[in-house]
């Protein structure tokens, strides 16, 4: 049998043999949530070097955008992050419609503000189900799924799907609310804040979560600003940075909310973070529609949509962190470059530089923490 | 760590561990809250988006469908294909042939909001499955239409107007005269459902 | 003629009534195998609030024979490279502890294959063996998933025993003797005589128990049995996010399902013999006074011995499908900086509480 170079034991000087090994995390591994591989190298238990190797979903929607009409893009976009879908169609709606003068009535506005937080509740409640399932806990995440099926089944009841919703259009919605929907959003919010109550006593409480995620895995505020890490990884690190305040868009400014920040920054700093906006989002749902005015959901758009030649941008607070869309067009009906700036791509450009050191676990703690969907990733 | 914060550590995590086995235990004497599928259904809103289909038009109970081209048009997987023929005596298009490549359609409805004539739907067919490819990638939307009119035929109560002899020799046709038949057989008021 | 046939008879009894006691072991490990894992997936259903796997049989029951049938109709499978006598060996001694230790385990008065006199010494001898066996496994797979599993199983095992062995000897000084019939037959008269309860207040002698932790202590053999069994939420073993499978990610088929009701087995041992030392074992919950003497009857001594026993099985499946894995240091960290501490404690408090009474009589 062929004895490796790096398993030979240790040199004459008498030094510690340095046996390290590579160990292929993925692209088929349960913790991995998906086609991500992490190639680490591993002392013992102890990743020295943990390089993610991604492309594994690529699927070019960049480059399918700039091959169809503005509005063929529409049913893409709820696929790059396909547990925000709310956020992503709206980056992109709103993208055009800031290009093309596009006025939206304020009643869509507000429902494209509900949905969103509808959305990014159920896309937490993913993530908090999944992290559990890393850390070796199966149960919480079928007590959050019950919880997302309420909402997936109100956005159904809205738009007719569960998961990719291509709900808004340029300059609107495609439907309109119907009091069926707000009676149950409003009975949703009722039914959240106890059940986010049992989440706190069952598991944020836990010794056993909390020794394994506390002090675990810190990415600081300067690493986050080094990889453009966005959304809960830079909140867990102490520095209120939410697209929905700094950036502001739709009809956010007029809510009242608070941004959770946690200077600890470690994974139990982000797991706080995004326990906390699930709450945030509630008080943002409650008062959106109390304020709901009424009115047209659909603003005057015309039947062929050309955008002038220019180069816009917009971006929002997605579920993961700063969605952006900039598209550039030169006036015709199809757009020069589309630009998608994912959030997910930078919060997992830093595990490298964060993963070193660490324990295996305690890495795939880290990557739980960093709630990463692999489809954004490569997009 | 001090030696006080060690034993709080010790008793406040062991108090937590105990937290959470109640809630379990709760949770155990609940019912069950999953749907047995096969034997139990959900309930499909009414905006489900299921493969669409062409809308029997209750009075003719033929399709509006004019074969305009818009949907392939709006389409982003180019999924849609329609075919058309002119009516004599009429300056319409009528459809003769509307295929649908479900293996490729992402459901996202720019089709129906882009139909002048709202002369397609989504059907509330959740459970389509079938075995093999081929069933799913042409599917005849216009034949499917034939076997709702056949449906249609029989719950009217009165004899449905035989469509115009110069309308497109289909399968719209086809099943015309056996629709046309079953009601003085039988005529009952069946409370079927439109879609089989 | 009767006389040597009685010889004879006598000659042969003992060994049929072992061979009689090994069938029945075997039957029992295996039944219990192939419904604990029915158990454990309907209580996990229950507990997640879901039914559970209902469809073979009525309400499932069906299903641990389906489940059999498919291990057994797949292909024996031994991966390249491997060092395959070891990875073959490697089920059946992780298997066979279990059924040895069983042998000497009380299920009633008199329902025991072989009470020796020396059986908690016989069942931790054996016990033992099963760390050596999954670590075997997981080396000769030949899979770094499985190397690294290995690796963590040792030392969490080395880990545990410790604790575990304090317990036990704490046990040993109030019961004196290792005969697990006898340490079971002291507890008799009512639930307040079993250990966990008679440690903290002697109602017979009417004054303070051997060691009032009791329960504290019982808490630590329950941890270290779910840490010896490699069981939720100590199953760094099989910690299936972060080592796939860990020492059985090679082993597929009836090898696979050979280490799985190996777990059961385990389990099955682990809460008997919490039974027997701190749960009073076949004993009667109630006191054998007036009609109460009925449930202390021969007949009711495997029952209550069962009923004690999967109440405790249960509680292993209500943990591991509440809590979270721990990390691997925080494990040991448990253990040598928690349990053992601990456990010396109440060994030393056991050791004086025990003298105290003399110390008393001696002074005054």
């Amino acid at each position: 049998m062929n004895v490796s170079k790096e398993l030979l034991p240790a040199g004459p000087s008498g030094e510690a043999p340095q046996e390290t090994f590579i160990l292929n995390l993925g692209p088929q591994h349960p913790a991995t949530h998906g086609v991500l591989r992490i190639r680490t190298t591993m002392d013992g238990e102890w990743i020295t070097r943990a390089e993610p190797i991604i492309g594994y979903i690529h699927r070019m929607h960049e480059k399918m955008g700039e091959n169809r009409t503005w509005a063929k893009f529409l049913p893409n976009t709820g696929r790059i992050d396909y547990l925000s879908a709310m956020h992503y169609t709206h980056a992109f709606v709103g993208a055009v419609e800031r290009a093309a003068k596009i006025e939206v009535p304020p009643r869509a506005e507000y429902v494209r503000v509900i949905t969103s937080e509808l959305n990014r509740i159920a896309s937490h409640l993913v993530w908090w189900g999944a992290l559990l399932l890393d850390l070796g806990g199966f149960t919480p995440i079928l007590y959050s799924f019950e919880d997302r099926e309420l909402i997936l089944d109100l956005l159904e009841g809205l738009c007719g799907a569960r998961l990719t919703f291509c709900y808004y259009r340029f300059g609107g919605l495609c439907n309109d609310v119907d009091a069926e929907f707000i009676d149950g959003t409003r009975a949703l919010v009722k039914h959240m804040r106890p059940r986010l109550e049992m989440y706190r006593a069952l598991v944020t409480g836990n010794i056993i979560l909390r020794k394994r995620l506390e002090g675990i895995g810190p990415i600081t505020a300067e690493m986050c600003r080094k990889y453009g890490a966005t959304g809960p990884v830079i909140r867990g690190a102490g520095v209120a940075y939410d697209v929905r305040t700094v950036e502001p868009y739709s009809v956010y400014p007029q809510f009242d909310f608070k941004i959770p920040t946690y200077p600890e920054a470690d994974s139990m700093a982000r797991y706080h973070v995004r326990m906390d906006e699930m709450e945030q989002s509630l008080r943002i749902i409650e008062q959106a529609l109390d304020q709901l005015p009424d009115g047209p959901v659909m603003g005057k758009v015309p039947r062929v949509l050309k955008l002038p030649v220019g180069d816009t941008t917009y971006a929002v607070e997605a579920a993961r962190g700063r969605f952006m869309v900039r598209i550039v067009s030169d006036g015709k009906d199809t757009p020069y470059r589309l630009k998608l700036r994912t959030p997910c791509f930078s919060n997992l450009s830093l595990f490298e530089e964060a993963s070193k050191g660490m324990m295996l676990p305690d890495a795939l703690a880290m990557l739980g923490s960093l709630d990463l969907v692999i489809p954004d990733i490569d997009r | 760590m001090s030696m006080k914060n060690a034993v709080r550590d010790v008793f406040g995590g062991f108090w937590s561990l105990l937290v959470g086995l109640r809630i379990t235990l709760g949770q155990f004497f609940k019912p069950i809250i999953t749907v047995q599928y096969p034997r139990q259904t959900v309930k499909i809103p009414a905006r489900f988006r299921g493969h669409i289909k062409l809308i029997l038009d209750p009075e003719s109970g033929l399709s509006r469908c004019t074969a305009c081209n818009l949907c392939a048009r709006a389409c982003p997987s180019d999924c849609i294909v329609v075919e058309g023929a002119k009516k004599e005596g009429q300056k319409t298009k009528w459809v003769t042939d509307y295929h649908l490549d479900f293996t490729t359609c992402s459901l996202c409805g720019l089709c129906i909001e882009a139909c002048p004539f709202d002369a397609i739907e989504f059907s509330k067919e959740y459970n389509t499955v079938a075995r093999s490819r081929d069933d799913f990638n042409n599917m005849d939307l216009v034949a499917r239409l034939a076997q709702e009119r056949e449906v249609w035929a029989q719950n009217r109560p009165s004899q449905p107007p035989t469509p115009p002899a110069s309308a497109p020799v289909t399968a719209v046709v086809a099943a015309a005269p056996a629709a046309s038949a079953a009601p003085a057989a039988q005529p009952q008021p069946l409370e079927q459902k439109l879609t089989p | 003629m009767s006389a040597i046939l009685d010889f004879l008879l006598g000659l042969a009894w003992p060994w049929t009534r072992l061979l009689l006691f090994l069938v029945g072991i075997c039957a029992f490990v295996g039944l219990n195998a192939a419904y604990l894992v029915l158990a454990e997936r309907k209580g996990a259903a229950r507990f997640q609030r879901r039914p559970g796997p209902n469809e073979a049989g009525y309400a499932g029951w069906m299903q641990p024979f389906a489940d059999g049938l498919k291990l057994l109709s797949k292909q024996v499978l031994i991966p390249p490279g491997t060092d395959a006598l070891l990875y073959c060996v490697a089920p059946l001694m992780v298997m066979a502890p279990p059924l040895m230790c069983l042998a000497v385990v009380p299920f009633g008065e008199s329902l025991v294959a072989r009470n020796l006199d020396y059986g908690l010494l016989f069942v931790f001898s054996f016990g033992s063996i099963n760390v050596m066996a999954l670590m075997l496994g997981g080396w000769a797979s030949r899979n770094k998933f499985s190397v690294i599993s290995s690796a963590r199983v040792v030392s969490q095992n080395v880990a545990y025993e410790i604790p575990m062995l304090l317990v036990v000897i704490t046990l040993l000084m109030v019961a004196g003797t290792l005969d697990l019939n006898e340490v079971i037959r002291q507890q008799t008269g009512g639930f307040w005589q079993w250990n966990i309860l008679r440690g903290i207040w002697d109602f017979r002698a009417g004054h303070i128990g051997a060691n009032f932790l009791m329960p504290v202590t019982f808490i630590i053999f329950y941890t270290c049995m779910l840490a010896e069994t490699n069981r939720a939420p100590f199953d760094m073993a099989e910690a299936e996010s972060e080592l796939v499978a860990g020492a059985f990610t090679e082993y597929g088929g009836m090898g696979f399902g050979v280490f799985f009701m190996a777990e059961y087995a385990n389990i099955v041992l682990g809460c008997s013999l919490a039974t027997i030392l701190f749960l009073g074992g076949w004993q009667s919950p109630f006191p054998p006074v007036s009609f109460l003497a009925y449930f202390s009857g021969p007949l009711w001594g495997p029952i209550w011995f069962l009923a004690k026993m999967y109440c405790l099985v249960f509680s292993v499946i209500w943990v591991r499908w509440t809590f979270p894995r721990t990390q691997f240091y925080n494990l040991l960290n448990l253990s040598w900086k928690i349990l053992i501490p601990i456990s010396l404690f109440t060994l030393l408090l056991t050791g004086a509480l025990m003298k105290l009474p003399l110390v008393w009589r001696h002074l005054f």
